[in-house]
């Protein structure tokens, strides 16, 4: 049973990761395999105002709200999909 | 070339109703900032603005069916203005007078509630003052009309440059002996709603206050006012007597032509040098500037490279300061409000601080005068504007002798 539950994180995860660069490929008007989780933004280019459209687009995929607080962490893709998997996780929780 | 002076000067923001209000909280470097009241922020992420708080249209006789706040401020600033520079407009003098005022979003509120009630309450009709309030240059033709000025009346809109490139156009209008007279300024009342997310979208709005050239500044405060200048030849004060507070001497202006909401280095440094050029003055004249200082990351540090880059070895001299730290950003009027304070700090040989600072950044290293005002006479200053979309215009004053 726990292991059947860490599968379905993990897939579930896996596809949170697959969207996050999917809409930054986008953004960014590059094809999807040039993004990858271990890219930095700034490998990837992306400035100020591609990043708040990306959490822009992030925030209504997901139906979040990422703080300008939290965005200002986030350095690379990893870590996007990191932030966005657990604020995911707070809203189940609330 | 004709001297182009300063006769009159008229100002309403979240500091006060008047220059003297405004001028005695810019001494003090005491901040404006606080919670948002005129629109219900708590749907916002941020809570805090620069707003003229209790403003009755009525008190001056304005008629705000016709007159959108934005706009009624104008006027305000205008009158204020007329009144100290004593002048009295005739027919004759009116035709060979000018209007230019700056506004970023104009009349937005009006539009704002008008769509509200179309798109949102299902009202199947709009008020018949919708275009006329909503209109830019809504502000330059209430000052027409009531001081009867019939030259060029017009408003630049060029987001937060609006003001600068308004007055510097003025300037240039008298200097060259297009006309004798011009009041000119910018104005702003951008508390709507739709517009605050707007800038909440932008994530370059501060969660709690604005701390410009400081290391832990999170972003700008939005402000509203106006304020309005009486600029007119020296021949033509000095035939009327009138008193003069300043003087205008360079404009210049760039663009980036680079990204539309990053600021660059270069085009800000390229219209400080034009503005220099223009004055006919060197870096190591420029004793004080008004910095465009918005509180964002980005934008001081940006800034703090263009002067260096611009001013060179006097970098490290001139006094810098960020008033927007106290009235906020007036968007299109920031430059006007701006101005206002440039000339008194001329005048009366005290520099306005940059509020609010709290910790030294590195990437700022100007002598950016923390929180309290200075004591310092100088003869020529510097007030910046850089607008989104890559616009920049600066100004270059000087004390009056």
């Amino acid at each position: 049973m726990l292991y059947l539950l860490s599968e379905e994180v993990r897939y579930m995860d896996e596809a949170v990761a697959g969207k996050v660069m999917e809409i930054i490929a986008k953004q960014k008007r590059v094809p999807s395999d040039q993004v990858t989780i271990d890219s930095t933004f700034q490998e990837l280019g992306l400035d100020s105002l591609d990043a708040v459209n990306i959490l822009f687009e992030l925030e209504g995929e997901f139906n979040i709200s990422i703080s300008d607080e939290q965005a200002r962490q986030i350095k690379d893709v990893r870590q996007m999909v990191e932030g966005v998997i657990s604020l995911i996780g707070e809203k189940k929780l609330a | 070339m004709r001297r182009v002076v300063i006769t009159g000067l008229g100002m309403i923001s979240a500091l006060g109703r008047n220059v003297s209000e405004n001028w005695a909280a810019l001494l003090e470097g005491r901040s404006a900032i606080a919670p948002i009241q005129s629109v219900d922020a708590s749907g916002l992420k941020f809570k805090n603005g620069a707003e003229v708080r209790g403003f009755n249209p009525e008190t001056y006789s304005l008629k705000a069916d016709y007159l959108d706040r934005f706009a009624q401020f104008a006027a305000v600033a205008a009158r204020e203005a007329v009144q100290q520079s004593g002048i009295s407009f005739t027919l004759e003098s009116g035709d060979r007078s000018a209007v230019i005022t700056g506004s970023c979003v104009g009349g937005q509120d009006t539009q704002d509630t008008g769509f509200f009630q179309l798109y949102h309450e299902g009202n199947p009709r709009v008020n018949p003052m919708t275009i006329p309030r909503t209109m830019a240059n809504a502000g330059a033709s209430c000052i027409s009309t009531e001081f009867r000025i019939r030259g060029p009346v017009y408003t630049v809109s060029t987001a937060c440059s609006s003001s600068n490139h308004a007055m510097g156009q003025a300037f240039w209008l008298v200097r060259g002996g297009a006309v004798e007279v011009a009041i000119t300024g910018g104005s702003e009342a951008p508390f709507s709603y739709g517009s605050l997310k707007a800038w909440e979208a932008m994530r370059v709005v501060s969660p709690e206050t604005c701390r410009p050239f400081s290391r832990d500044r999170k972003g700008l405060i939005l402000g509203e006012g106006a304020a309005m200048l009486v600029l007119e030849s020296l021949e033509h004060a000095q035939e009327r007597g009138a008193q003069i507070l300043g003087e205008i001497v360079g404009f210049g202006m760039s663009s980036d032509a680079g990204h539309i909401t990053k600021p660059s280095a270069e085009g800000a440094a390229m219209a400080m040098e034009a503005a220099m050029r223009d004055a006919q003055i060197s870096p190591m004249e420029i004793g004080y500037i008004n910095a465009h200082g918005t509180g964002t990351a980005l934008n001081d540090a940006t800034e703090t490279q263009a002067i260096k880059l611009a001013l060179g070895p006097q970098a490290k001299n001139v006094a810098v300061s960020s008033t927007k730290s106290m009235h906020g950003h007036a968007l299109g009027g920031a430059g006007a409000l701006e101005a206002v304070a440039t000339v008194m700090a001329l005048r009366n040989g005290v520099l306005p601080p940059t509020a609010n600072y709290s910790d030294p950044d590195p990437e700022c290293d100007l002598d950016v005068i923390p929180n309290q005002s200075r004591k310092q006479q100088v003869e020529y200053a510097m007030s910046n504007s850089f607008a989104f979309g890559g616009l920049n215009a600066v100004l270059v004053f000087r004390a009056f002798r």
